[in-house]
Formats: structure tokens, C-alpha cells, sequence
């Protein structure tokens, strides 16, 4: 049962962390590709807070709060540049993020920070996780039928064309970066107190394009189908153990596949399969 | 108080002078045509009126307001729109979600105001009427891949006055319709002008230009060649000169 507990709530925590790419990338438009950064913010801002005594109420929010601003810095520079450049600024987000963090004695460098307080069982962990996951699904499908979610299109489409009808495009790209980096952090908050100890590896590259490709395996842009790709990435390691050791050319692979044979992942199967558009 | 104020305005793009020191004024309820040949520094002059360049010197003033700095969405906000030369849909939008998008300004100016927001009720009314004041209304729900060019040129539009503007900037509005339908379009062009909305265009389908504007600002090497109403101006030697090569050139032409 515990096992099952932990894989469903890591399930969630991809989940959340998928969620918050999308917005960013499947609805905003931008690229990014050192997510996984903004997860480690959130985790090692709550595993600090938590170490010093800060009870779970509060140490994730913090998390959440850490990514976020951190989140805004990385919206700020993604407004000088565009598509592949911007990929690479934030690919480089991701490696500064791993540098400082490894030289860090306060940040317990390679060694990372052991013996966090955990305050909730493996359920608790699970049902928060889970909570989580869902509650950002539903802020998700808002945001895409709210005049937000337009705005975004707008910005992601043509970001001239939105300029000229009057859309702050710089605004709109910083909330994007906002709001799905603070999911990040919430993502890693959780699991800050749930694994008791976190690395610097755990918020490496690969974790990027993991996240990255839950996104595009599930269909980017869609709410739905970016939960159904973190679900199906974070079970295909569990049940091919394999996988493990090969992730970066699987996921490699995976992403090489759908852009390939369905650009618009799970989701876009399923509108062609049954002519419904998932949300 | 003018409508539009360009004032000494000069860029230049690698040793080049684009626009060499321009001045020109629009008074409410003009409609301006911006002429002259090609690489004349029109579309150039358009720019850094709209903001989309910022010029090295000079100043533009909005209604008695300086906006030379301001970026075009603030400007958009304030009833200073655009249409661009090359079409700019958002493709993966129907005409009407096109229009929608510029409707909705009270809302979308604001990311949190939008985030609170669902009701798309009355930005889509008013686009459905402004769809059919262009006579597109047809293609309403199709999607902005699938029209043809004359089709995307007055959703343009469409979505620019869904800005409800004052003043509207069109950058070659004409450019790529046949005969028939450019000449709707710039009777078009004249019933907005007549409802009260100030327009500069530059285009260079002079038949239509000359027919419509009430005042043409021929530019030429990036300076005011000449200014007036189009009927003398056209009869220019100068500008004649400009467009035809050398006065020598204009005659082998005409005999």
C-alpha cells in the first residue's frame, strides 16, 4: 500500500509541476526549459524554513513564494528574447540554479539537506499532493475559458497583433512565468517534507525535460492531457525499470515521437480520435 | 488641438537616413494619405508614428500628449490603433475570437481583472456587429487560416475598431486586393473617416489614395517632398519627378 501511496503522490506532484509548464508554455507561448529549478526553489526555501521551525502551513507557502519571485526575475529576462534563445536562457536558469546551489555550504552543497521535519503521514502526503494537483487543474481550465486564457492565445499567436489590441504582453508573460513557477514551488514544498532529504540532482536537467515532456506527451496547451502525460511518465519508470537509467534518451525519444507523429500529444489524439477537444 | 503630431522625427538604419526630420500634423477628422515611392521612407515614417520604432530624434504627440516612448499597447489603450501591413491574425482563432480579443480591452488590460473574468457576452456582441459593418460576418466562426486575404484585411480592421479608436493608423490597407475589392475598401475607409474616426494611410495604390484622402504628404528620401490637398499636389513637377525618375524620363514615358 505504501508504495502505491508514494507513486500516486509523486503522480500528483508531475502533475502540478506539468500544470505549471503548460501555463507558461502551453498557453502563454514561452519555452522554458529549466522548470525544474523553480521545483528545487520551492523545495529548498521550505526544507530551510522547516529546519529552522517553521511549521508545513507555512514553509510551503513560503516555497511557493521563493519560486515565484524567482520566477518573475526569469519573466523579465524572457522579455529580450524569443523561442530557441529563450529556451537556452532558460536552460541556463536551470545550470545557475545547480551551480549555486552544489558550492552552498548553508545550502548543504552536494551533500543537499537532510532531516527534515515531516509532519504528515504517507496519506497525508498523498492527499495533498493530490489536492494540490487537482486544485491547479481546476485554476488551469479557468484560466483557459477566463479572458486570461484569451489574453495568453492572444500573446502566444502573435505578440505584435496583441500589442496592437491593447495587450501589456511583457504583463501577461511575467504572470504566466508567476504563476506556473510558484506551481513549481508548491510542487516542491511538498516534496521537500515528504522525501525528508533533498539533492541538488533531484532538480537537474533531466527532471527539466521530464517535466518538458509530460507536457508535450500529453498534448501541450491542454489541462487534461498534460495530467494524463504526467501520469503515464511518472508510471512507465515504475514499470519498466529500465527506464531509469536511460531517462534523457527515452523521454529524448518520446519527445522525438509525438512531435513527429501527433505535434498535439495525447490530447490531440483524442480530438482526432473522437473529435473532441480536450480542455 | 491636433489629432497627431510628428515633430522633426528622424531615424536611421546603419548610416542610412530612413526618415530625415519629418514634421507633419493630423487635425481631427482628417484623413491623410502618406505617399511617395518606393523606398521613400513611408512605411518607416508609419512606424515611428505608431511606436512600433522609436525614433533617434524628434517627437510624436497623441492628441497633445507625448507618446514617443509609450509602447503600442498603452497607446491602443488610450484610442491610437493600428493595422499592420502584412496581415496578423491570431491563427488559431476564428475571425470573431479575433475581433473578441480587442473587444474586451476593459478587461484584458488588466491580467488580474482578466483572470476574474469569464463572461465574453457583450465583447462578443459588439464583434459580431463590427464583423458585420465589414460585411464578414459569414465567416464569423471560421477559422483565421482558412479566409481568404480580403477577409483578414477587414477583420483587421474589425479588430481595430473594437479598440473604439480616435485615431487609426493603416499601413497599406489596400495592398494585395484586386481592383474591385480595393476600391470597396477605400469606400470603406471613407465611411469610417465620415463617422468621426481620424485616419492616416499609407498605401500605394495611388488611384484610390488620391480619391480618397482629403490631404496627401508626399515623402521623398526620407523628407516632405510636398503637402496639400491630392488633386495639386499630383500635378507637381516635383513629385511627378519623384515617382517617374528624371522630368526627361516623365516625357519619354508620356510620348
Amino acid at each position: 500500500m505504501d508504495y502505491y501511496l508514494s507513486v500516486a503522490t509523486f503522480a500528483a506532484l508531475n502533475a502540478i509541476l506539468a500544470l505549471g509548464l503548460n501555463l507558461i508554455s502551453g498557453f502563454c507561448g514561452q519555452v522554458s526549459l529549466g522548470h525544474a529549478a523553480f521545483y528545487g526553489l520551492g523545495a529548498y526555501a521550505a526544507a530551510l524554513c522547516a529546519v529552522a521551525g517553521a511549521p508545513i502551513w507555512l514553509s510551503i507557502p513560503v516555497g511557493m513564494l521563493v519560486a515565484g519571485v524567482f520566477g518573475v526575475i526569469t519573466g523579465f529576462a524572457a522579455l529580450r528574447v524569443r523561442e530557441d534563445f529563450l529556451a537556452i536562457v532558460t536552460m541556463g536558469v536551470g545550470f545557475l540554479f545547480l551551480g549555486v546551489v552544489r558550492k552552498q555550504q548553508w545550502l548543504g552543497a552536494e551533500m543537499g539537506i537532510a532531516r527534515i521535519p515531516s509532519p504528515l503521514d504517507k496519506w497525508g502526503y498523498a492527499l495533498l499532493s493530490i489536492g494540490a494537483a487537482i486544485a491547479l487543474l481546476l485554476l488551469s481550465l479557468h484560466i483557459r475559458r477566463s479572458w486570461m486564457g484569451r489574453a495568453f492565445g492572444a500573446v502566444a499567436q502573435d505578440e505584435d497583433a496583441a500589442r496592437s489590441v491593447g495587450i501589456d504582453v511583457a504583463g501577461y508573460k511575467i504572470t504566466a512565468f508567476l504563476l506556473g513557477t510558484a506551481a513549481a514551488g508548491l510542487a516542491g514544498g511538498i516534496y521537500a517534507h515528504m522525501t525528508q532529504l533533498i539533492v541538488p540532482d533531484a532538480f537537474n536537467f533531466v527532471q527539466s525535460v521530464t517535466i518538458l515532456a509530460m507536457v508535450v506527451v500529453g498534448g501541450i496547451g491542454s489541462s487534461w492531457g498534460v495530467v494524463a502525460g504526467a501520469v503515464l511518465l511518472t508510471l512507465m519508470p515504475e514499470m519498466f525499470r529500465f527506464i531509469n537509467d536511460y531517462k534523457l534518451l527515452v523521454y529524448g525519444g518520446l519527445l522525438l515521437v509525438v512531435m513527429r507523429f501527433s505535434p498535439g500529444g495525447l490530447a490531440g489524439l483524442v480530438f482526432r480520435l473522437t473529435g473532441r477537444r480536450l480542455a | 488641438m491636433m489629432m497627431l503630431e510628428g515633430e522633426a522625427l528622424a531615424i536611421s538604419f546603419g548610416g542610412v537616413r530612413a526618415v530625415a526630420g519629418v514634421s507633419l500634423a493630423v487635425a481631427p477628422g482628417e484623413l491623410v494619405g502618406l505617399i511617395g515611392p518606393n523606398g521613400a521612407g513611408k512605411t518607416t515614417l508609419l512606424r515611428l508614428l505608431t511606436g512600433v520604432l522609436t525614433p533617434d530624434t524628434g517627437r510624436v504627440r497623441f492628441e497633445g500628449r507625448d507618446v514617443t516612448r509609450m509602447p503600442i499597447h498603452r497607446r491602443a489603450q488610450l484610442g491610437f490603433a493600428l493595422t499592420h501591413q502584412i496581415v496578423r491574425p491570431f491563427r488559431d482563432m476564428t475571425l470573431l475570437e479575433n475581433v473578441m480579443v480587442a473587444a474586451a480591452l476593459e478587461v484584458t488590460v488588466h491580467p488580474w481583472r482578466a483572470l476574474a473574468t469569464v463572461d465574453a457576452r457583450a465583447a462578443r456582441e459588439r464583434s459580431m456587429a463590427l464583423l458585420e459593418r465589414l460585411g464578414i460576418a459569414d465567416a464569423a466562426d471560421k477559422s483565421a487560416r482558412s479566409v481568404p486575404l480580403g477577409y483578414l484585411k477587414r477583420m483587421q480592421v474589425a479588430r481595430a475598431l473594437a479598440l473604439r479608436p480616435r485615431l487609426l493608423m493603416l499601413d497599406e490597407p489596400l495592398a494585395g486586393l484586386n481592383y474591385t475589392e480595393a476600391a470597396r475598401f477605400a469606400d470603406l475607409i471613407v465611411e469610417l473617416n465620415e463617422g468621426g474616426i481620424t485616419i492616416v494611410l499609407v498605401e500605394h495604390n495611388l488611384g484610390e489614395v488620391t480619391r480618397i484622402s482629403q490631404r496627401l504628404v508626399v515623402l521623398h528620401n526620407g523628407e516632405v517632398l510636398a503637402k496639400g490637398a491630392p488633386g495639386p499636389v499630383m500635378q507637381r513637377g516635383d513629385v511627378r519627378e519623384a515617382y517617374l525618375g528624371t522630368s526627361a524620363d516623365a516625357e519619354a514615358a508620356h510620348a
